[in-house]
C-alpha cells in the first residue's frame, strides 16, 4: 500500500498513468509553442482567447453528453437534433415572455432555458427507454430520433430561420461575465465540473463505468442498469439542450438544421479525449483537454490567412489518426516489436 | 518404433519479457490419447497456439512426423495434420453447417469461387466419419452446444489429421454428450488418429487418456502413463501442494428454515420445487445442462420470477422480481460464467468487490466516502487472500482463481443469509478450488446458508451437507451424500 | 407450396417487401399516382445513388464494421475529377471520368483499408477521421468550389436515357437514366462476389467470427483491405452519377448523406453487429427510405413533415426487429435447453 502511495504523487506518476493524455498535453503544449514563436500577439491575446471561449461551448457542451452516453457503451447522435429543437423552444418562450418593446421579466432568461431543457429531457427519456427497454442498439435510436427532432423544428419553422428574440437574451447569454469571461464558458465550465464530479464522486458515476464495462455482470450486480441508463441519456439531452441555448444566443437565431456538422465532430473530440467507444473508460479532463487542443488548432491556423479555414477538418482528422496509430504502436510494445509488427504488415503471421 | 505423429522439443516463449514457456518438450505417438493438464495460466494454451502455427516460439524445434519446422503458419500446421479444436470451436454462428465444414478444405486448396455441390459434398463426407446426423443448411449458431463441438471435430477431421487438439471440450458438456465425445475419440484412435486433450478435471484424465503432461509455470513438470497416476499424485503434480481430502459436516442445523419453496414453478423450465434450507446447510442441486437447475437458480435471485409458488425468506412471503429484489432478502449469487457474468475484467479489484454494496459507501445523495471504499477493499483483499502484485491491475490479469474469490467477495461483503453458487469451481485450478471449498464450509460453519449448483459429482459429494437432483424442470431426489454415491447420483441424473 | 411459405417466413426480408408493398399501396390509395410509370421511373432513378452508397456500406457492415467516411470519399473522388477536367478542357465521353474516379476512389479507399486491415483499429473511428481527412484535402488542399458547369461528357451521361416512361394520363414524363445499368451491374457483381467467391463468404466469416476467420485459413487482412478499396470505389461511381445527373458539382452536397444510408441498410435487416443480412434486404430498406423521401408528398403530406417520417421510421423499424431479437433469443435459449438433454 505504501510503494502505491509514492508513485501516486508526482507528475511523472501521472503522466505514466494515463499515457494517452499525457500525448495530448505534449501536443498541446507543443502547438502553443508553436504559436508563440510564429503569432505570438495575436494568438495570446485576450480577445483570442475570449473568442476561443466563446466558440467552443456549443458544440462542447454536446461532446460531454456523448461522452456520458459512450461510457456507458452507448452513444447519443440526436445531440444537435436536440440542441435545435430546444434554441427553437427558447426562442418561442421569450417571444411569448417578451412584453410588446421585447423587454423580458427578470425571471424571462432562466424560464426559457428550463423551457429548452425540458426538451432535452424528454428527448433523453425517449433515447434511454428505447435503448433500455425495446433494446435497440444506441447508433440507430438516437439515429432515428435525430430525424424526429429535426423534423420536429423543420414543422415548426416551417424550414426557415427563427429570430427576432428579445436582444436581452443574446447580450446576456453569450456577453461577458465580469466584463472578461465569456457566459458560453461558464455555462460550459459549470456543467463540465458538474458531470465531473458526478463521474468521479459519486456512486452513479462508478455504476455508469460498470455498466459500460460488462453489462451482463452489472445487472447480476444488482445495478439498475434501465434507470441508469435512461438517466445518463436525459444528461445528454440536457447537455444538449444547453448547447442549443448556447447557439441560440451565438447566432441570434434558431433554425432545424444548424451545427449539423457537429454530431461527427463531437464524436471525434470525445474520442481523441480517450472515451472508449466500447465503453467504460473515460474522463472529463480529456474531452475537455481535445477540445482545447482541436479549438487551439483551429484558432491558430486562422493566423495564417495563407492557409484556409478549410484545412482545420483535415487536421483534426488526422490528429485522431495520428494518435491512434501511436496508441496501437504503444499498446502492441507489450507483446510484439516494431520488427514483428512490419513482419505481419507483410502477410506473414506473428 | 513408429515415428512421433507431434514431438515438440524445448519450447519457449515470451511475451513483453514475461516468459510463458521456458522449455517445454512434449511427444505424441501416432493413435495415441494424451493429456495436457494445468492450472489456469500454466502456459497450455500458449503452447497450443504454437504447436498450430498461431504463435511463433522463441526458440525451440517442432517435428510432424519426423520432420522439423521452425516456423509454421496455421494453414501449414493443418497440412501437416494438425488439428485445434478451441472452446469456442472457432464455427461461424451466422453460417450454415455446411459452409462451416467446407471452408477450411475450400481455403487450403485454394479455391477462389464458392461451389455448392462440391461445398455440399465435402460436408457430407465430413459428417459420416463420425454418423453425425444434422441439417446441413441451419445456421451453427441455432444448434446446442454439443452439436457445435461435433461439427468443430468433423471440420478437424476432414484433412488427414493426424492429431486433434481439443482445449477444455467438456467444459459445456452433460455427462452423456462427455460420453459421447470419449467414444468418438476413441474411434478416431482406432483410425490411427491421434487426441491431445486438455483438461484440468482429474476423472476425465483418468478415464480416457493413455499417457499425460502435466505443466505448471510454463514449465513441464512430468510426463507418464496414466496407469501410474493417482487423485494424490495428479493434485501434488499440479499444485506443488498436497491436499486432505474433505468430507463437510454441517456444525448443526438449528432453527427455523433461511428459506422456504413451495410449489415453485416458471413454466417451460421447472416446476413444483419445494425444499427448505437452513443455516449452516450447503444445499447442492444438480442436475444436467437443462434441468432447470440454471433457471431455478436465476429465479431464486430475482432475475427471472416464477409464475406460481411462494418463497419465504426468514419466514416472511417476499416476491423476487429483480436483482434488487433478491439481494434486499438477504440472497447473493455468484454466477456461472464468472468472466461475462461476474466480473468487470478491465477493472481492478476494488471496483469488482464492492460493486454490489457501493451505495452504503456513500451518503443519501450519492457522493462516495473513498476512505471506506479503500478500507473495506483492503479488508477483503486481505480476508481472500488473493495474490496480485497491485491490486488496481485489472481482474483479467489474475488467475480463475483469484478471480472467482473476486466474485465472492463481492458478495461475502453484503454478508447474505443466503449464497447462491452456480459452478463456483468451474474452469478454477484444484489449488484455489479447495480453497474456495474451505471457504464455503467456513461460511456455512458461521451461520450462512449456501446453494451450490454444480455438475462436478465429486465436489458435490464432499462438500455439500443435502444434495437434490432435477431433471427435466422436476425434483427428481433428494439424498443424503453420505449415504449415496456417484452411480447413484447418476442414475437419478439422468 | 407450404414448404416455400414456410421458408419465406422465416426471413425477415419478406416482413419487409410486405411492409414496403403497404407503404405503396396507401399512398396508391390516396393519390393513385404511386404505380404509375413516370413514378416508378422517378423512384427508380432516385434509387441509383443511395443504392450504390448503400450496398457499399452493406458490406462493411456485414464484415463487422462501420464505415461513415463513404460520402466524403465519394466527393472527393468525383470533385477531383471533374474539377480536373474541367481545367484540361476535357471533351470526351464518360469513360475517362469513370476511370479516374474509379482509380482516385480506389486509393482513397486503400488508405481506409490500410489503417482498418492492418493496425487493425476500429472501423469506426478510422472512418470518422478520415472523413475529416478528405473533407479537408477537397475544402483545403483542392479549394473545392461550386462548379456549375461539367465536362459534356458527363453531363450528357447524366442526362441520356435508357427509355421514357409517359404517364398516360398526366402526360407527365420521366427518363430512366442510363445511370441505372451501373446499379444494376454492381448488384449483380457484388451479389456473385458476396455468394459465389470466397472472398464474399470470407466477409460473412469475418463479421461472424473474425479470429474463426483467421484460424480457418481466410486471409483477414486482405480480405478488409480490398473490401475497403472495393467500398471506396462503388462511392465514387455513385458521386460520379449524382454529379452528372444534376449536371453540376456542388462538393458538399452528398455530406451527411451516410446516416440515411446506413439507416435503410439496418432496416433491411442487416445486423449492425455484422455477419447477418442480404443484398436483397439491403436494397429493400434502402427503398423505403427512398419512397418515403421522395413520394410521401403523394400523400398529401407537406415536405415538411418528411424528416419526422423518417424518424419514426427508423425508430419504429429498428424497434420491430429487436423486439423479435428479444423474443428470439427467450424462446431460441429454451429451445437450445431442451434440445441438450
Amino acid at each position: 500500500m505504501n510503494t502505491k502511495n509514492k508513485n501516486k504523487n508526482g507528475i511523472s506518476a501521472f503522466l505514466k498513468k494515463d499515457v494517452y493524455l499525457s500525448r495530448l498535453i505534449v501536443l498541446m503544449l507543443l502547438w502553443m509553442l508553436f504559436m508563440a514563436s510564429v503569432r505570438f500577439e495575436s494568438f495570446y491575446s485576450l480577445i483570442n482567447f475570449q473568442t476561443m471561449a466563446s466558440q467552443f461551448p456549443e458544440f462542447g457542451l454536446m461532446a460531454l453528453g456523448i461522452m456520458l452516453c459512450m461510457i456507458t457503451g452507448g452513444i447519443d447522435l440526436s445531440v444537435v437534433g436536440v440542441a435545435n429543437l430546444s434554441a427553437i423552444m427558447i426562442g418561442t418562450f421569450l417571444n411569448l415572455m417578451a412584453d410588446t418593446e421585447g423587454n423580458l421579466p427578470f425571471y424571462g432568461i432562466p424560464a426559457a432555458i428550463i423551457g429548452g431543457a425540458v426538451v432535452g429531457v424528454i428527448a433523453g427519456l425517449l433515447n434511454g427507454i428505447l435503448i433500455s427497454k425495446v433494446k435497440i442498439p444506441p447508433i440507430l435510436v438516437t439515429l432515428g430520433s435525430s430525424e424526429l427532432f429535426t423534423g420536429i423544428s423543420i414543422i415548426i419553422t416551417k424550414g426557415k430561420a427563427i429570430s427576432g428574440f428579445p436582444a436581452a437574451y443574446s447580450s446576456t447569454v453569450a456577453g461577458k461575465l465580469f466584463n472578461v469571461i465569456p457566459m458560453q464558458l461558464v455555462f460550459f465550465t459549470v456543467m463540465a465540473l458538474f458531470l465531473a464530479f458526478l463521474l468521479n464522486r459519486t456512486t452513479f458515476g462508478t455504476k455508469l463505468y460498470m455498466i459500460g464495462t460488462n453489462m451482463t455482470a452489472a445487472k447480476f450486480s444488482g445495478l439498475k442498469t434501465d434507470r441508469l441508463i435512461i438517466k445518463t441519456y436525459v444528461l445528454s439531452g440536457i447537455c444538449a439542450s444547453i448547447g442549443g441555448a448556447v447557439m441560440l444566443a451565438n447566432y441570434n437565431s434558431a433554425r432545424a438544421d444548424y451545427g449539423v456538422v457537429y454530431t461527427l465532430q463531437c464524436v471525434l473530440i470525445v474520442v481523441l479525449g480517450g472515451v472508449s467507444p466500447t465503453g467504460g473508460k473515460g474522463k472529463i479532463s480529456g474531452v475537455v483537454l481535445s477540445i482545447c487542443v482541436l479549438q487551439m488548432l483551429s484558432s491558430g491556423l486562422n493566423r495564417f490567412p495563407q492557409v484556409s479555414s478549410f484545412y482545420i477538418p483535415l487536421i483534426w482528422g488526422g490528429v485522431l489518426i495520428l494518435v491512434m496509430v501511436l496508441n496501437y504502436f504503444t499498446e502492441n510494445k507489450k507483446i510484439k516489436s516494431p520488427k514483428t509488427v512490419l513482419k505481419s504488415l507483410s502477410g506473414q503471421k506473428m | 518404433m513408429a515415428q512421433n505423429v507431434l514431438k515438440v522439443v524445448d519450447i519457449k516463449k515470451s511475451f513483453a519479457g514475461v516468459e510463458a514457456l521456458k522449455g517445454v518438450s512434449l511427444e505424441i505417438a501416432p493413435g495415441e490419447i494424451h493429456c495436457l493438464a494445468g492450472e489456469n495460466g500454466c502456459g497450455k494454451s500458449t503452447l497450443i497456439k504454437i504447436i498450430s502455427g498461431v504463435y511463433e516460439p522463441n526458440s525451440g524445434q517442432i517435428e510432424f512426423s519426423g520432420k522439423v519446422h521452425t516456423k509454421i503458419t496455421p494453414i501449414e500446421a493443418i497440412m501437416n495434420g494438425i488439428q485445434v479444436i478451441y472452446q469456442d470451436f472457432s464455427v461461424f454462428p451466422n453460417l450454415s453447417v455446411m459452409e462451416n465444414l467446407a471452408f477450411n478444405s475450400e481455403l487450403a486448396n485454394k479455391h477462389k469461387l464458392v461451389n455448392v455441390k462440391r461445398m455440399r459434398k465435402i460436408a457430407k463426407e465430413a459428417i459420416a466419419r463420425i454418423n453425425f446426423e444434422v441439417d446441413l443448411d441451419a445456421k451453427v449458431e441455432t444448434l446446442s452446444v454439443a452439436n457445435k463441438q461435433l461439427v468443430a471435430i468433423c471440420r478437424a477431421l476432414m484433412f488427414g489429421a493426424k492429431l486433434i487438439i481439443m482445449d477444455e471440450p467438456t467444459t459445456a458438456l452433460t455427462r452423456k454428450e462427455v460420453n459421447s465425445l470419449f467414444k468418438i475419440i476413441l474411434d478416431l484412435k482406432a483410425q490411427g488418429i491421434a487426441t491431445l486433450f486438455v483438461s484440468h478435471k482429474l476423472d476425465e484424465v483418468f478415464e480416457i487418456s493413455e499417457r499425460f503432461t502435466i505443466i505448471r509455470s510454463g514449465e513441464k513438470i512430468i510426463t507418464g502413463n496414466t496407469s501410474e497416476l493417482d487423485n494424490k499424485k495428479f493434485t501434488f503434480y499440479m499444485t506443488g501442494r498436497e491436499f486432505d481430502d474433505l468430507a463437510f459436516t454441517p456444525k448443526s442445523i438449528v432453527g427455523d428454515p433461511v428459506m422456504e419453496v413451495k410449489d415453485l414453478s416458471l413454466s417451460g423450465y421447472f416446476e413444483d420445487i419445494n425444499f427448505s434450507l437452513h443455516k449452516g446447510e450447503i444445499l447442492g442441486l444438480t442436475g444436467l445442462l437443462g434441468s432447470g437447475r440454471t433457471e431455478l437458480a436465476l429465479s431464486l435471485f430475482g432475475m427471472r420470477k416464477a409464475d406460481k409458488g411462494t418463497i419465504r425468506i426468514k419466514g416472511k412471503n417476499v416476491v423476487l422480481d429483480s436483482v434488487r429484489s433478491a439481494m434486499e432478502n438477504g440472497i447473493g449469487y455468484v454466477p456461472e460464467d464468472r468472466l461475462s457474468e461476474g466480473l468487470f475484467l478491465p477493472r481492478g479489484i476494488g471496483d469488482n468487490v464492492v460493486i454490489s454494496e457501493i451505495d452504503s459507501l456513500a451518503n443519501r445523495i450519492g457522493v462516495l466516502d473513498k476512505a471506506r471504499k479503500q478500507k473495506e477493499i483492503d479488508r477483503w483483499v486481505e480476508e481472500l487472500s488473493i495474490a496480485t502484485p497491485n491490486p488496481d491491475n485489472a481482474c483479467s490479469t489474475l488467475s480463475g482463481g483469484n478471480q472467482q474469490r473476486i466474485v465472492l467477495a463481492k458478495w461475502l461483503s453484503r454478508e447474505p443469509d443466503v449464497l447462491i453458487l452456480n459452478g463456483p469451481t468451474m474452469g478454477v485450478d484444484i489449488g484455489s478450488k479447495h480453497d474456495i471449498h474451505l471457504i464455503l464450509e467456513k461460511l456455512a460453519d458461521k451461520g450462512m446458508a449456501l446453494i451450490i449448483i454444480s455438475d462436478d459429482i465429486p465436489e458435490i459429494l464432499s462438500t455439500c451437507s443435502k444434495i437434490m437432483i432435477m431433471k427435466n424442470g422436476r425434483i427428481t431426489a433428494t439424498l443424503n451424500p453420505k449415504e449415496t454415491n456417484t452411480q447413484e447420483l447418476s442414475q437419478y441424473m439422468m | 407450396m407450404p414448404q416455400i411459405i414456410k421458408k419465406l417466413t422465416q426471413k425477415t426480408e419478406t416482413y419487409i417487401f410486405l411492409v414496403l408493398l403497404a407503404l405503396s399501396f396507401i399512398i396508391e390509395l390516396r393519390s393513385g399516382q404511386f404505380f404509375t410509370s413516370n413514378n416508378l421511373v422517378d423512384l427508380a432513378s432516385a434509387m441509383i445513388v443511395p443504392g450504390l452508397f448503400a450496398i457499399g456500406e452493406f458490406m462493411v457492415i456485414v464484415s463487422g464494421g462501420f464505415d461513415v467516411s463513404f460520402p466524403a470519399l465519394a466527393s472527393l473522388s468525383v470533385y477531383a475529377t471533374t474539377s480536373t477536367l474541367l481545367n484540361a478542357g476535357y471533351t470526351g465521353n464518360i469513360w475517362l471520368p469513370i476511370l479516374m474516379v474509379v482509380v482516385i476512389g480506389a486509393v482513397l479507399g486503400a488508405f481506409n483499408g490500410f489503417l482498418i486491415a492492418f493496425f487493425e483499429l476500429p472501423p469506426f473511428i478510422v472512418t470518422l477521421g478520415t472523413a475529416s481527412v478528405f473533407k479537408g484535402i477537397m475544402q483545403g488542399v483542392l479549394a473545392s468550389r461550386q462548379l456549375a458547369t461539367i465536362p459534356k461528357g458527363m453531363s450528357s451521361f447524366g442526362t441520356s436515357a435508357l427509355f421514357i416512361a409517359k404517364n398516360a394520363k398526366s402526360g407527365l414524363t420521366s427518363r430512366m437514366p442510363v445511370a441505372i445499368l451501373v446499379l444494376v451491374i454492381v448488384l449483380v457483381l457484388v451479389f456473385l462476389l458476396l455468394y459465389k467467391t470466397m472472398f464474399g463468404r470470407g466477409i460473412y466469416a469475418i463479421g461472424g467470427n473474425a479470429s474463426s476467420a483467421f484460424r480457418a485459413g481466410f486471409n483477414v487482412r486482405r480480405i478488409k483491405f480490398f473490401l475497403y478499396v472495393g467500398v471506396g470505389v462503388i462511392s465514387s461511381l455513385a458521386g460520379l452519377i449524382r454529379v452528372c445527373m444534376m449536371t453540376q458539382c456542388h462538393p458538399t452536397n452528398m455530406l451527411g448523406m451516410e446516416m440515411m444510408i446506413i439507416a435503410g441498410v439496418v432496416l433491411g435487416g442487416t445486423a449492425i453487429s455484422g455477419g447477418a443480412g442480404t443484398l436483397t434486404g439491403c436494397m429493400l430498406g434502402t427503398a423505403m427510405i427512398v419512397i418515403v423521401q421522395n413520394s410521401l408528398i403523394l400523400l398529401g403530406v407537406p415536405t415538411f413533415w418528411q424528416e419526422c417520417f423518417l424518424g419514426l421510421l427508423i425508430l419504429i423499424g429498428t424497434g420491430i426487429s429487436a423486439t423479435q431479437v428479444m423474443r428470439s433469443t427467450k424462446m431460441g435459449n429454451m429451445k437450445k435447453l431442451r434440445r441438450a438433454e
